[in-house]
């Protein structure tokens, strides 16, 4: 039998999933929408992910990142869960051991990761704001009709793109709709949104760090065109995308729970786990911790956010 | 009767607390920060100002519905200096009637203004008894500090989970309830014995932390998502200037040597910027691991020292990670930070 490892990131808008071998190659990879349900999106994910794999693998390891990883860590029934810069890190030094930057832009974040002989020396994410993420993208393609899978191309088309403000997304999206009122074309407006996710992003993250190359870009937003090409045109360095540039945070945490890997036998059937997460607020007395219990199968097997153990009990 | 409330400010609740009930005869109520004081005081509140305001004001409406008709605020070196005044207004539109008194006006901790004021609300205040309480206040304040240093110090490396936080709530209520300066020391001196006995496990090579940045969201956890407990568990020794007995009592003489040690600031920066400029090129030289520097959105005086600190922690390849809080309650993205950052300086120590 043959042994193989899950890892599965589940961020604010995809849930990613792999499974490799024991050499790191990946047999079996899928990206689905997280569409506000990271319990359901990863029970559809391992489902899939199953079907791909061949029964001759027995499964000895699982590793949850992103931003739901502690809620499905507890689904899958493992320990190992780690945040996403480590993953990243981990996963993009595994196929490129001598990458000095990466450059991540998810749905509600980025970030960007400097490395030296693969170890991470600095890196930075963004806090409070989503500018300049891959939800002002989607939300703004919506706006003007653009399918967000065709953005990329059409800006590659415009010779003109218009300015935006690449500060905050409130004034890029007032920018935008005087421009589009103003009749410009929207390949234009296009590109210059993607441009504008570029500069925000270097103004915002990339801010004070010295990028160096090779450069590598992933998150889902790598998989636009336009954006590479403007990252491209404004750092004057190449710009390395694999073509699992989206999957790197699920392949970190995979190699990552090879390491941890003990006797303990995973599968792959989580269909059937019922898994419910209830808030509350604990009155026991004046701090008033929001208290989120979770429940598999009707009974609670955690409870976050509470301060004492009253949180727990009433 | 008369009541006196007064904002939440970490732990230094329970030397004003003790002070106001000895020298007055008003009822003081015990300020607080929880969910529905966050909700209300940013619901008050102008929405681009940093979140101490909206604490702070959440805080004194809390105090208000509870019979206050006196508050005070204790004012600071930046714009919070004006936020007594702001805040005023505002809880007057309310519909609330009561005086407000500001203790420290623009960095100032002027003692005759204090005393005045103090004068004003109670009219027959011995000045011996102010002094007396007063004293023993300033010096609750500072013993707490310094067995404040030592938690931080050892807080991530104990035996027993919770065993420091619950010595130092015990403290806490000897501390309030202690019979006169003597009477402190002593409590003092016993609980710095009681807690060099919590077993702590250090390692030989352990990371060190600082912390620096804006004074109420370092100091006050509800601000910070209790980022020094987030650092603490990952088996981190954290060091922090800011407190009460810093800003004070140290920080007037200290900043003026600060000026003159470094070459490339030639103003005070505003607040406690300059402080932390310094504190920065004092921590890479004393050999710390990383640098956590933590301020509330829109906290001018330290935007200002950010690059700064960037540049001098750069020289000396001190990793350095930048916090901004406002008043959202999810706790998920402070600790997805802090644990990367911890996994950074452990590769690091690694090489």
């Amino acid at each position: 039998m043959k042994k193989c490892y899950l890892g599965v990131d589940i961020g604010s808008i995809s849930t990613k999933g792999v499974v490799i071998d024991c050499d790191n190659n990946i047999i079996a990879k899928e990206y689905i929408w997280t569409e506000g349900n990271p319990v359901g999106a990863v029970k559809k994910l391992v489902g899939i992910l199953k079907s791909q794999v061949s029964s001759d693998y027995a499964l000895k390891g699982i590793g949850t990142t992103g931003s739901a990883r502690k809620l499905i860590g507890l689904m899958l029934g493992t320990d190992v869960v780690k945040n996403e810069i480590t993953a990243h890190a981990v996963g993009t030094t595994s196929l490129y051991p001598s990458v000095r930057t990466i450059l991540e832009i998810g749905g509600q974040d980025s970030k960007i990761i400097l490395l030296n002989n693969g170890i991470i020396t600095d890196y930075a994410m963004n806090t409070l704001c989503a500018a300049g993420t891959g939800a002002f993208l989607s939300s703004q393609a919506k706006r003007i009709g653009v399918d967000i899978n065709e953005f990329g191309d059409m800006a590659l088309n415009s010779d003109n793109p218009v300015k935006i403000a690449a500060r905050c997304t409130v004034f890029a999206e007032s920018d935008l709709i005087h421009k589009a009122q103003s009749g410009y074309e929207i390949k234009d407006i296009v590109a210059g949104l993607c441009r504008s996710i570029v500069l925000n992003y270097l103004n915002n993250v990339g801010k004070g760090k010295k990028i160096k190359g090779p450069i590598i870009f992933q998150g889902g937003v790598s998989k636009n065109k336009g954006v590479v090409k403007y990252f491209k045109e404004v750092l004057g360095e190449d710009i390395i995308v694999d073509e699992n540039s989206h999957l790197m945070g699920a392949l970190g945490i995979a190699i990552i729970s090879k390491k941890y890997e003990s006797d303990k036998v995973y599968s792959f059937d989580v269909s059937d786990i019922s898994f419910i997460t209830k808030g509350h607020e604990c009155s026991g007395c004046s701090n008033n911790c929001e208290v989120l219990k979770i429940y598999k199968n009707g009974e609670m097997i955690d409870a976050w956010g509470n301060r004492c153990s009253r949180g727990v009990n009433s | 009767m008369r009541a006196i409330a007064f904002p939440k400010l970490a732990n230094y609740d329970v030397p004003v607390l003790y002070l106001l009930s000895h020298v007055t005869n008003y009822k003081i109520i015990k300020p607080i920060i929880n969910l529905n004081t966050t909700e209300l005081g940013s619901k008050y509140s102008p929405d681009f100002v940093c979140a101490p305001f909206k604490y702070t004001l959440g805080s004194l409406i809390n105090g208000l519905d509870k019979g206050a008709d006196i508050l005070m605020q204790f004012g600071g070196g930046c714009r919070y200096g004006y936020y007594a005044s702001l805040q005023e207004e505002i809880l007057k539109d309310l519909g609330y009637k009561f005086k407000m008194y500001n203790l420290v006006t623009a960095g100032h901790t002027d003692l005759k203004r204090m005393y005045r004021i103090i004068k004003e609300i109670e009219p027959n205040i011995k000045l011996r008894k102010l002094i007396r309480y007063g004293i023993i206040s300033i010096m609750m304040v500072k013993y707490m500090d310094i067995i404040d240093d030592y938690i931080r110090e050892n807080i991530g490396f104990e035996c027993e989970k919770g065993s420091f936080i619950k010595l130092k709530k015990k403290m806490l209520n000897d501390f309030s309830k202690c019979k006169g300066l003597f009477h402190l020391r002593r409590l003092y001196r016993k609980y710095k014995r009681d807690f060099k006995k919590i077993k702590v496990d250090k390692p030989k090579d352990y990371i060190k932390v600082g912390l620096i940045g804006e004074l109420y969201t370092l100091m006050e956890d509800n601000a910070n998502y209790c980022v020094e407990y987030e650092l603490a568990k990952h088996g981190i020794a954290i060091k922090r200037f800011t407190n009460v007995t810093y800003l004070l009592l140290k920080k007037r003489k200290l900043v003026k040597n600060y000026l003159k040690k470094m070459k490339n600031i030639k103003y005070k920066l505003g607040a406690d910027a300059l402080d932390n400029v310094y504190h920065t090129e004092y921590l890479c030289k004393q050999g710390y691991d990383g640098i956590v520097h933590i301020k509330s959105s829109f906290c001018t005086p330290e935007i200002g020292a950010m690059p700064l600190i960037n540049k001098v922690a750069k020289e000396y390849d001190v990793p350095v990670i930048f916090f901004s809080f406002d008043t959202n309650t999810s706790k998920v993205g402070v600790e997805t930070r802090i644990e990367a950052f911890v996994d950074m300086l452990k590769m690091k120590k690694e090489m």
